[in-house]
Order: structure tokens, then sequence, then C-alpha cells
């Protein structure tokens, strides 16, 4: 990527503290190597320790992908992660021996995901399923354990919490999966809760109350959360900050109140006008015209360019940088980056771009 | 659950007449008269019509099929043409032998299949997968008796490392008899059960579960065998089973192959005598364990799959 020319260079947000999570320029590579697609590129934000935050974008963004390479859950082959860091306290978690990182998973971060129906073993008591993520990283007595279970699925709401330790995954609904799953994620207090889609599959009372449930945990156990959605008014629920994704790139990075106050991205912008509203007067509701490119198919400029109504001559020829639009808000759009200077420089906004 | 197995049962009895019927048209219909092949071509004709009637051979075929079915019923095949051994006590004798051979069998392939076609899952596409991969083919590939032949000769014959038929007396005799005729037929089995549990641990290894037990922080071993053989275990509980049934029908060629005794050797012998008796009790015990095996696999169903517990 060249060198951008212009403006203020992109600061990091970080504060004095170190960031629990940080995440610098990660690609991930899907198919042969000799004709890879790129399916993540470039990605880098950052998770404060307490912080949340969440990755929106559209199925095929690379947020799922983003969050499992954290993980180093990719499946490999076919994926490999090519290039970037995985700050995690400091220790870059892509150079840290492959024996090591299972001491990581479940205890430091714990990752739940889209499918509750799918991701709890059928043939595994819920009891078993929990006890052995507390097994694998905690010594504790039977009796301790046991105790722990059932404090834990108290604490996500299951009831009768004694009674249902040696059911099976098939005898809860989709809800109840997924509080299981939230029970066995933060068994072992971890710092980072990692979220894939955890209410995506889920009906909308039981979506609310297992957002609400992550807010508890949230408060409880002072865990970080990053959460994967396709849904801003989930982000908006539960996360501080949000990055949005598009192509396997970020193109914005902002805190909540911005993201819906002030989008500066293109993307961001129709994301938001795609959110139906009650008081709205429109019959037909927003909708970003095309579909995103396949995976790896962008190989030069912005990779919105095509469904972009703001689009100038620039955003086809190259990439634009992540431009700060403000202190806590950073987009990549050449368009956003030349209004911003305009009107640092004192320029009616809008003249050039 | 009881009531499960009854129901179970009792479907199994259309089968078992069926067979029945098979095997009684079947002997009749093959050319050959029992008497002649028990007393031989001198016998005198009232020697013939004597040992008929003794047999119960001189009445009419369906009487002779009603006898047959009441007989069955109560457990009762009537007495060996030849010797006059009853047919009960011959199966006593000879099912031991079949079913030792049976089990050995499958233990040896469960032991050895299981441990080949996880090495192949978790290694797919690599060495040890191809490497499987071709011992599976050349398993499936070798009739298991033209295999017995060629271990009899290399194993028994020329280096003398085991002996040459017979199945042996106290047990230790009997495991140095029945090492060769149950790794032949276990070789087989090795083949098909390794390449079945690469196919189901393949697709477990695919599944949600699989993710989430890594995301805990199981370490591999973990994660393949505590959840993901464990849950290959459902489709492999079938193949097991006609794995097991199949190993029954080949122990037939087999024990003739290896001179052993047991239910095939009793039945080919018989059928070359046409020994009605011996032939039709041999056949009704071996469609009775077919039929309990069948049932014995849906109790482990139950056992591996919580889901059906419930129901």
């Amino acid at each position: 990527m060249t060198e951008a020319p212009v403006l203020v260079h992109a600061q990091p947000t970080a504060a004095a503290i170190r960031p629990l999570l940080k995440v610098e320029k990660l690609s991930v590579e899907f198919g042969p190597k000799a004709s890879p697609i790129r399916v993540v590129n470039g990605v880098s934000f950052e998770v404060d320790a307490g912080g949340s935050v969440g990755i929106v974008g559209e199925s095929g963004s690379g947020k799922s992908i983003t969050s499992l390479a954290v993980m180093g859950l990719i499946p490999s082959p076919p994926g490999r992660i090519v290039e970037g860091r995985v700050e995690f306290e400091g220790t870059n978690l892509l150079e840290l021996q492959k024996s090591r990182l299972p001491d990581i998973r479940g205890r430091d971060i714990a990752m739940i995901f889209q499918e509750p129906m799918s991701s709890l073993n059928p043939v595994m008591t819920i009891g078993d399923q929990i006890g052995e993520a507390i097994k694998l990283h905690e010594k504790m007595s039977r009796e301790q354990r046991r105790e722990r279970i059932v404090e834990l699925l108290k604490l996500v709401g299951i009831p009768n919490p004694e009674g249902r330790l040696g059911a099976y995954p098939h005898q809860f609904s989709g809800g109840m999966r997924q509080r299981v799953m939230i029970a066995m994620a933060v068994a072992c207090n971890p710092k980072l809760l990692i979220a894939d889609e955890p209410t995506t599959a889920l009906d909308v009372t039981i979506q609310a109350q297992v957002l609400e449930l992550m807010h508890k945990v949230r408060r409880t156990l002072n865990t970080s959360i990053l959460l994967i959605s396709h849904d801003l008014g989930v982000i908006a629920d539960v996360c501080e900050r949000v990055v949005v994704m598009y192509a396997g790139r970020v193109v914005e990075e902002a805190d909540v109140k911005s993201i819906f106050r002030t989008p500066s991205h293109p993307y961001t912008r129709g994301l938001l006008q795609s959110i139906p509203r009650l008081n709205d007067e429109r019959t037909r509701l927003y909708q970003i015209p095309g579909s995103v490119p396949l995976a790896g198919t962008v190989k030069k400029g912005c990779p919105f360019v095509a469904r972009c109504p703001d689009r100038i001559g620039r955003c086809a020829e190259e990439m634009p940088p992540m431009f700060a639009v403000s202190k806590s808000q950073r987009a990549a759009c050449w368009v956003t980056a030349g209004a911003a200077a305009a009107a640092s420089l004192g320029i009616n906004e809008g003249a050039t771009a | 659950m009881t009531r499960y197995m009854l129901l179970r049962l009792a479907d199994a009895i259309p089968t078992i007449w069926l067979v029945l019927t098979l095997v009684f048209i079947a002997m009749r219909i093959l050319p050959g008269d029992p008497a002649i092949a028990a007393l031989g071509d001198a016998a005198l004709p009232e020697q013939l019509a004597d040992f008929r009637a003794k047999m119960g051979l001189d009445v009419p075929l369906w009487q002779q099929y009603f006898n047959f079915l009441y007989g069955t019923l109560s457990l009762d095949f009537g007495k060996s043409y030849m010797n006059g051994t009853p047919v009960l006590s011959l199966i006593a004798r000879n099912l031991p032998y079949t079913i030792e051979l049976t089990i050995a069998a499958m233990i040896i392939g469960v032991v050895v299949g299981i441990p080949l076609g996880v090495m192949a899952a978790v290694n797919r596409d690599k060495l040890p997968d191809t490497g499987v991969r071709i011992f599976s083919l050349v398993g499936y590939a070798i009739p298991d008796f033209y295999l017995g032949a060629l271990f009899l000769i290399v194993f028994a014959l020329n280096l003398g490392w085991f002996p040459i038929n017979g199945a042996g007396d106290g047990f230790l005799d009997r495991v140095h008899h029945i090492i060769l005729p149950a790794v032949t037929l276990a070789l087989v089995k090795a083949a098909f059960i390794g390449r079945l549990t690469r196919t189901s641990l393949l697709e477990v290894l695919g599944r949600d579960y699989i993710r989430t037990a890594r995301a805990k922080g199981a370490r591999e071993p973990r994660v393949i065998y505590r959840h993901g053989l464990r849950n290959a275990l459902l489709p492999l509980t079938t193949g097991l089973g006609l794995s097991l049934l199949a190993t029954l029908s080949g122990s037939v060629a087999i024990e003739l192959v290896f001179n052993r005794p047991g239910i095939g050797r009793m039945l080919i012998q018989s059928m070359t005598e046409r020994d009605y008796g011996v032939i039709q009790g041999g056949v009704v015990v071996l469609a009775l364990l077919v039929v309990l095996i069948n049932l014995l696999m849906d109790l482990v169903y139950i056992v591996v799959d919580p889901r059906i517990r419930v129901k």
C-alpha cells in the first residue's frame, strides 16, 4: 500500500493503558498458496481491558475469520495467517508455540459461536461440557467443580441448575443452549470474551435476553468483550467502540456514538440507512446497491468503490489508508479524508476531494 | 424399553420363518437322496425305506414342512442322518468355536481398524492417510479364504509358527490355534472399519462442537478422542454391526480353509451329505444370531446416542 500523501496519519486510539488485545495488520488467506484468496486484509483494532468492541459487517466481510484468527482457530489447511500481529497482554499469539495456545484458549480468551444448536457436543451432558472447560484450566475437587458449574448455570439464568447438570444439549432450546455456551465460555473468568454472532440464530425476545446476559457477564466478571455481528443494533447495545469491516478490510472505526451520529465512511452510512425505523415515512427500506465483492477479487483501489455513491477517480486506483476524522474516529475513505482536510484547512467543505 | 425390545424380537419372527421356509425348499429342490447319502449306494431298498421312515422322510412334503416348523418351535431339529447325534448337541458342540472366532476377529479388527482410521483422518491426504487407503484397498480386494490359504502356507507350513488345523485344547493352545484364522478374518474387517472410521471422523471433525472444544482449550488428542471419536461412534456402530454379521458369515469359509470345527464347517459338511436336519438347525441358529446381533446394535445405539435414549 502506498503511503498516504495527505493529512494526519492514523493515530492509534489506545490510551495510556496498554490494550488487552491488539490486532495489527492481520491478513488471512485461504486456498492454494499459488493463487491465494485474501479474506482478511491488514485488519487492525484494539480492545482495552474492560472495554467492549464490536465488529460489524456483511456476510463475507471477514469478521468471523478475524475473530477465529485471534483464537488461533482458523482451519488450516485451507486457511493461514500470512501477516500481522495478535497481541494479547503484550504477547504476540501468532508467534506463540502452538502447544501453548490451548492454555490461553478458554482461560484468558473464550469464545461463543453463532450456532448454539450445533456448537455443543450432542453426546456429552452440559454439566460435563462446562466441567471440562474448568477442568482444562483449573485444579479443583469434583465437588468444588460441581458447585462452580451450578453457580455458572445460575449466573446465565438456567432454571433449576442442579437438576439440569445431567441433561443433554438436545433437551434445551436454542436460547438456553446459548446460555450454556456463555456459561462454558466464562467458566474460567476469561479476560476477553469473543462472541461471534451470538444472537443471530435466536429469535428476537431471546436475542434481547442473551444481550442482557452479556451485559451481566461484563458487569459481574469484568470481562472485555469482542462482539461480532452484522447487526448494528446489537453492537450498539453491547459495545463502546465499533469496527466496520468491508470485504476483508476495516473501513471505519469509532466509538458507538460517532458511528451513529457522524458516520464517516459511505459504507457505514449505507449500513445505518438500511436499518428499519418505526417513524420512517419511506415505504421502501434503503439498500446499498450491488453486493459485496467476492473475497480476493478486489485487486486495487477501495473495495467499496463499485457500490459507493460518493466515489471519486482516486477510489478505483488506490486503497485509502485509515484517516483520523476526529480524536476517536477513523475512516478509510478518500472523500472523507478530503473533506476533513478541507475542513481543517478552513476551505469550504465538499469543494474538492 | 423392554416393550421396545420385545417388539423388535417380534419383528424378527417373520424373517426367521422366511429363512426356515427357504432352507426347507432349497434342500428339497437340490438333487440327491439323504437316505442314499447316509447308507451308501449299496443299500437295499428295504434299508432305505426303513431309514426314511425312521427319519420322517416318508411322509408328504407339506407334512415334513410342518413337522420341521413344529420341531423348530420346540428347539428339536431331529437327529443327524449320518450318525444319529441330536442336531442340537451338534450345534452346541460347534457353535462356541464359531463365536470364539468371530469375536476374536472382531476384536482384532476394531483394535487395528479404529486407530488406523483415526490416523488417516488426522493426517488427511498425507502419507499415513495414503498408507491406510492402500491397506484398505488391498483388504477389500483380497478374498479372505485366499488370504487364509496364503497365511496357512507361509506361517503354518513354511515357518511352522502356527498349527495347521483344528481348534486346540486348553486356553493357550486354543489361542495359538485361533490366531491365524482370526487375523485372516480381521485384516479384511480392519480395512473396512479403518475406512469407515476415517470417513465418520472427518465428518465429525468439521462440526461446530469440535471448534467449541478447541476454543475451550482442549488439546488435540482430547479433541479427537473425547469429542471427535465419541461422536463418530454413532455412524460407526452401524458399520460395526454389519461388519460383525459379515465376520460371522466369513467364518464359514475360514473354518473350511483352516479345518477348524464350527457351525460353518458343520453346515458345509452336512450339505454334501444331504443331512437335512443339521442344515436346517444350523441355518436357524445363524438366523437367530443375526437377529440377536441386530438387536444388540439397537441397544448399543441407545448407549452411544443420548438423543435416542430419551425418546
